[in-house]
């Protein structure tokens, strides 16, 4: 069992993103990532050896080559040595890591960092190698022909049809136009189908970024930041591989996290979540008991900007960033992995009363 | 700047996955054109039969065979096959329960198009000419009216089972150096080294990477080094690595080139591998239409003293 | 408020081998997994948590495939962390579990770390044909012999030490059943007279290519009152990093490396390592490396450590011994590694090392690295809770 209450608090204090780009290929992930490392150090006034822990997100497979976060290390400037670890998921994972870290008083500040060039690969065709080896890789099923299985499964059950989809991918849109780092921004062109019955539109555009958030506990949060975002809970939580066990129109791996970061405790009033297509939001939102009233995806989301292994850290960042700035108190920020919102993590950001 | 340097890479290999039974006795009946499932410790029987019960955990051996026929539990229209996918025409795929079956099987549908598929609809397997044990001797599913097939009761024990698959993978990129590397590439086509310094510790990085490792800093300052430079260690190599034509043994140095702040890698020719030396003075020897120099050479200039390039090892 | 305690409470290992092919990858992960929850007696309930770890993605040719092993793992319904930082993920997945039960995140975790090198071939996942780039111009070994060399020129060591290490290792190995070679018939000569492949390393002084999982059971402290074996307990853990290549690096004792043995060491309140400390599992790749690090570990002086071999030291009998149970020159499932150095720590303190336990082995040091000599994580583990 998870034991009791834990007594450190623990808030992101700064948060910053590329701007997100179908490609970066003039850049080396190195290039790519460093800028955001340096803004997000600058607005806290800290510097590399003021961060106790650092710990970051990205795959080997979306570059093409084993050990690529080696080289993204020099970005950091990890001289001298560092407290430093890395996941091969994205960085709202490696996040959950640093926070652990902190809650332990084995360090009081974490840089957190993640990145993903999808512009080299075909990068339909690389999550295949993220499924079953031996029943279902072999037979190549891309990520949007699995979304799109989904997203038949909802329209089945009732929950959407084609026009609502089109309606969740307008609105993200829309809310985009006030996002500098998003891809698309504005209306897009909902399009052909590219896999019934998801169209080019209910899907996330395929591009590069970066992004950097930085962690620090009690006193320490509140010296670097006017307003911390602190994090009253998180938590994520796995479900079965197979697609053929699991019922696609749930995601209790969503609410079970949501129920152990606190989610349900008191209204949220914005979420970030993470659905790189328009379905899964449908699917999030039912998990989370999000009503009408809650701002989502104020910054676009994954449907405006999808660098993979980094858009479920920036959901988070985008939530913090709200609370920063005073337009939330209360947010609830999600990052999906694997197939089908396989794997789920939800964090609970709140502001001090203003 | 000059244009973005970009190459294909391919990355592919041919995986060899050894199996386990249950996997064993799934892809062995398939050869035979036989299903099998696996049941679970509550009765449910799991279509394609998985090692471990996804709910308890349990290890699942008990296999039991199910029918070839089945109904749509959902589908999603495919209008344009990609590489290595069941079928070269648009398709849908399909997650199937088979009949006898508590859980659906992912595959492709063969159908004349999306107006020809629902969930619901009845279809049963269309079997691969040629079957060797694998996911693919299922070659999709098909539209069946027809009655429900009945299985023949299956154990799962099979003659010469397979236990093992080689699963073939390629994938494509398109790599591209960024913006530093591409300097430097650009630069060794008129045979010269360019190394960038930084702009806070001011050491000369050769090959540049973008970034000063220990600074965290842009590198930009375009900066010469070499041609020669001195050995700083090395290893005598004498087992022939593959895809790599040089006759064993041969010398790889560790070469700190004249200027640079750390050293790179190279082969050392033109003196006899015993005598290659630490300290040695070497420079580049270039082919014709070679990215890189071919190997490095002696200088003849005398050996470098250790106290010179004990920190660029 | 202070830190949970973490105590190791069940471990469980795979008999490494070149090529397990009577499993799948699911299947060599559950067994060591299921060993090491037989060997706290603990069911698959009892777990919180699993943080698994393992080297390049590649080399298995599965992207992040702790998706496809949560089902394997009884992860479904819980938390799941993948690490990966290179050599050293074995030891850094156990350390992130380890925060999981200090921060009192969760109560029981399972770790594990597993590498199926015969799913494919190590150098190729390691040499994927980058554009532009210089080609390897020699194999694994050609990496790893040049610093030995500087270290041989640096420290005076006679060039029998490697050997020396060659053959203490691979006779550990014989006493201990999970170990992936068994040479019965090795001699000091044997080793000697192995083929010279990246002068100045042998070909017996080199790792073999294996197949493997290695797991292990961390709870707190009620946990380990529960725990039917004696629990080994966690004295201090760290993690230290450096750029991969950089002006001024040092590739025979590394800064990293010296920094994140001080961290554990002033963590576990140890002063004088070589006495207090009994014992070593070290990540010793290439023989030369166990002389090497045993500086860089603080247990010799700079240009002293290959006399500590030499003399007999670092063999089972010796009063520091170094990788009792055979070491990464026995066994090599890659990303597994560095868990099996933790585990066999554990494993001696808790006086269930078997054949190759060492008597009264009261605190053992567990040792990673990986990347280029840039990636570390090592723990110190104790027969009494810290504190006490």
């Amino acid at each position: 069992m998870t034991s009791a209450p834990r007594d450190r608090e623990i808030a992101v204090v700064a948060f910053a993103q590329t701007v997100h780009r179908r490609t970066s290929d003039e850049l080396s992930e190195v290039e790519m990532l460093m800028p955001v490392l340096h803004e997000v150090l600058d607005s806290t006034g800290l510097k590399t050896a003021d961060i106790d822990f650092t710990c970051s997100g990205s795959s080997d497979y979306l570059a093409g080559r084993a050990f690529s976060f080696t080289l993204a290390l020099d970005g950091v400037g990890a001289w001298p040595p560092i407290s430093e670890s890395h996941v091969e998921m994205d960085g709202a994972w490696a996040l959950y890591e640093a926070w652990t870290k902190l809650l332990t008083g084995d360090a009081d500040t974490a840089l957190v960092y993640a990145y993903g060039k999808s512009s080299p690969g075909s990068v339909r065709d690389v999550l295949t190698r993220q499924l079953d080896p031996y029943y279902v890789a072999p037979l190549w099923p891309d990520s949007v022909a699995l979304a799109a299985l989904q997203a038949q499964a909802l329209i089945d059950a009732g929950d959407t049809d084609e026009p609502a989809l089109a309606a969740v991918a307008s609105r993200n849109r829309a809310a985009a136009t006030t996002n500098p780092h998003a891809q698309l921004r504005g209306p897009v062109p909902q399009g052909d189908h590219l896999v019934q019955p998801l169209r080019t539109g209910d899907c996330s555009p395929i591009g590069d970024g970066a992004a950097a958030v930085i962690l620090a506990a009690g006193d320490r949060a509140r010296e670097r930041c006017a307003r911390p975002a602190w994090i009253r809970g998180i938590d994520h939580r796995i479900e079965a591989h197979g697609l053929g066990v699991r019922d696609l129109t749930d995601s209790p791996s969503t609410r079970l996290a949501a129920e152990r970061a606190g989610a349900f405790e008191r209204p949220v009033d914005t979420a970030e979540l993470h659905a790189p297509f328009t379905a899964q939001e449908i699917v999030l939102r039912k998990a989370l008991r999000l009503g009408e009233d809650v701002d989502v995806n104020p910054s676009g989301g994954a449907l405006a900007a999808n660098p993979i292994m980094a858009t479920g850290l920036i959901r988070i960042g985008e939530a913090a960033a709200r609370i920063h700035h005073g337009a939330s108190d209360r947010a609830l920020a999600h990052a999906t992995s694997g197939p089908c919102l396989q794997q789920n993590l939800v964090a609970v950001l709140e502001g001090e009363p203003r | 700047m000059s244009a973005v340097l970009k190459a294909p890479l391919v990355v592919e290999f041919p995986f060899t996955r050894s199996l386990g039974p249950v996997q064993s006795a799934f892809l062995t009946g398939l050869r035979e054109r036989v299903v099998l499932g696996v049941r679970t410790g509550d009765g449910r029987t799991l279509v394609p039969p998985v090692e471990y019960d996804p709910v308890t955990a349990e290890e699942l051996h008990d296999l039991v065979e199910v029918a070839p026929t089945g109904t749509v539990t959902t589908w999603a229209w495919n209008p344009a096959p990609r590489r290595g996918q069941p079928l070269t025409t648009p398709f849908a795929w399909v997650l199937v329960r088979l009949d006898g079956a508590d859980t659906a099987l992912l595959h492709a549908l063969d159908a004349p198009g999306p107006a020809a598929v629902h969930t619901g609809m009845p279809v049963r397997i269309r079997w691969a000419g040629e079957r060797t044990g694998a996911i693919t001797d299922i070659a999709c599913f098909e539209p069946y009216d027809g009655r429900r097939a009945e299985p023949a009761g299956h154990t799962g024990e099979f003659e010469a089972p397979v236990t093992g698959i080689v699963a073939a993978a390629r994938l494509d990129y398109t790599y591209s150096p960024g913006r530093a590397q591409t300097a430097y590439i650009n630069a060794l086509s008129g045979r010269r080294t360019m190394g960038e310094r930084c702009p806070s510790c001011r050491k000369v990085y050769v090959p540049p990477r973008g970034a000063c490792p220990t600074c965290g800093v842009a590198t930009s300052e375009q900066v010469e080094v070499g041609p020669r430079g001195t050995v700083t260690t090395f290893c005598i190599v004498n087992i022939k690595a593959k895809n790599l034509d040089i006759e064993v043994p041969y010398v790889y140095a560790h070469i700190a080139l004249d200027g640079a702040g750390l050293a790179l890698h190279g082969r050392i020719g033109g003196i006899p591998y015993d005598e290659v030396r630490m300290g040695l003075r070497v420079e580049p020897v270039w082919t014709d239409g070679a990215r890189y120099p071919d190997h490095y050479r002696p200088t003849g200039e005398p050996d470098a003293d250790y106290d010179t390039y004990k920190e660029l090892l | 408020m202070s830190k949970e305690p973490v105590a190791v409470v069940g471990i469980g290992q795979t008999r490494h081998v070149a090529a397990r092919r009577d499993v799948s990858l699911a299947g060599l992960v559950r067994e060591a997994a299921r060993r090491a929850l037989r060997d706290a007696e603990l069911t698959w309930a009892d777990i919180d948590a699993v943080v698994i770890g393992k080297a390049p993605d590649f080399f298995e040719g599965v992207m992040m495939p702790e998706l496809y092993l949560a089902d394997a793992l009884g992860a479904v319904g819980k938390p799941m962390l993948r690490v990966h930082t290179a050599g050293s993920v074995g030891g850094s997945t156990a350390l992130v579990a380890a925060n999981l039960v200090a921060a009192r995140v969760h109560t029981t975790v399972l770790t594990l770390a597993f590498e199926k090198q015969s799913e494919s071939n190590a150098m190729w996942g390691l040499s994927l044909p980058i554009p532009f780039q210089q080609p390897l111009l020699a194999g694994a070994g050609g990496f790893f012999a040049p610093h030995i060399r500087a270290y041989m020129r640096r420290s005076g060591a006679p060039e029998t030490v490697g050997a020396l290490v060659a053959y203490k290792d691979r006779r550990n190995a014989l006493k201990n059943p999970y170990a992936h070679l068994h040479e019965h018939d090795i001699t000091l000569d044997k080793v000697m007279a192995s083929p010279m492949l990246w002068d100045p390393i042998r070909y017996s002084e080199t790792c073999p290519s294996s197949d493997g999982a290695c797991a292990m059971i961390l709870t707190d402290r009620a946990g380990a009152a529960r725990a039917p074996r004696p629990p080994a307990w966690m004295l201090g853990g760290a993690m230290r990093s450096e750029p991969t290549l950089f002006a001024g690096k040092d590739f025979v004792s590394p800064q990293a490396g010296q920094d994140c043995a001080a961290d554990v060491y002033r963590q576990a309140g140890i002063t004088d390592p070589r006495r207090e400390i009994d014992g070593a599992e070290i990540y010793v790749p290439f023989s030369w490396y166990e002389p090497m690090w045993l500086e860089n570990l603080g247990f010799a002086g700079e240009g002293e450590g290959w006399k500590l071999t030499e003399a007999g030291v670092t063999e089972l009998d010796g009063d520091l011994p170094v990788n009792m149970s055979g070491g990464v020159l026995s066994t090599n499932p890659i990303g597994a590694s560095g868990m099996i150095r933790f585990a066999e720590a554990a494993l001696q303190v808790r006086g269930q090392a078997g054949e190759h336990q060492v008597d009264g082995a009261r605190r053992v040091l567990g040792h990673a690295y990986g990347g280029g000599s840039q990636f570390f994580s090592m723990w110190l583990v104790g027969d009494r809770p810290p504190d006490s």
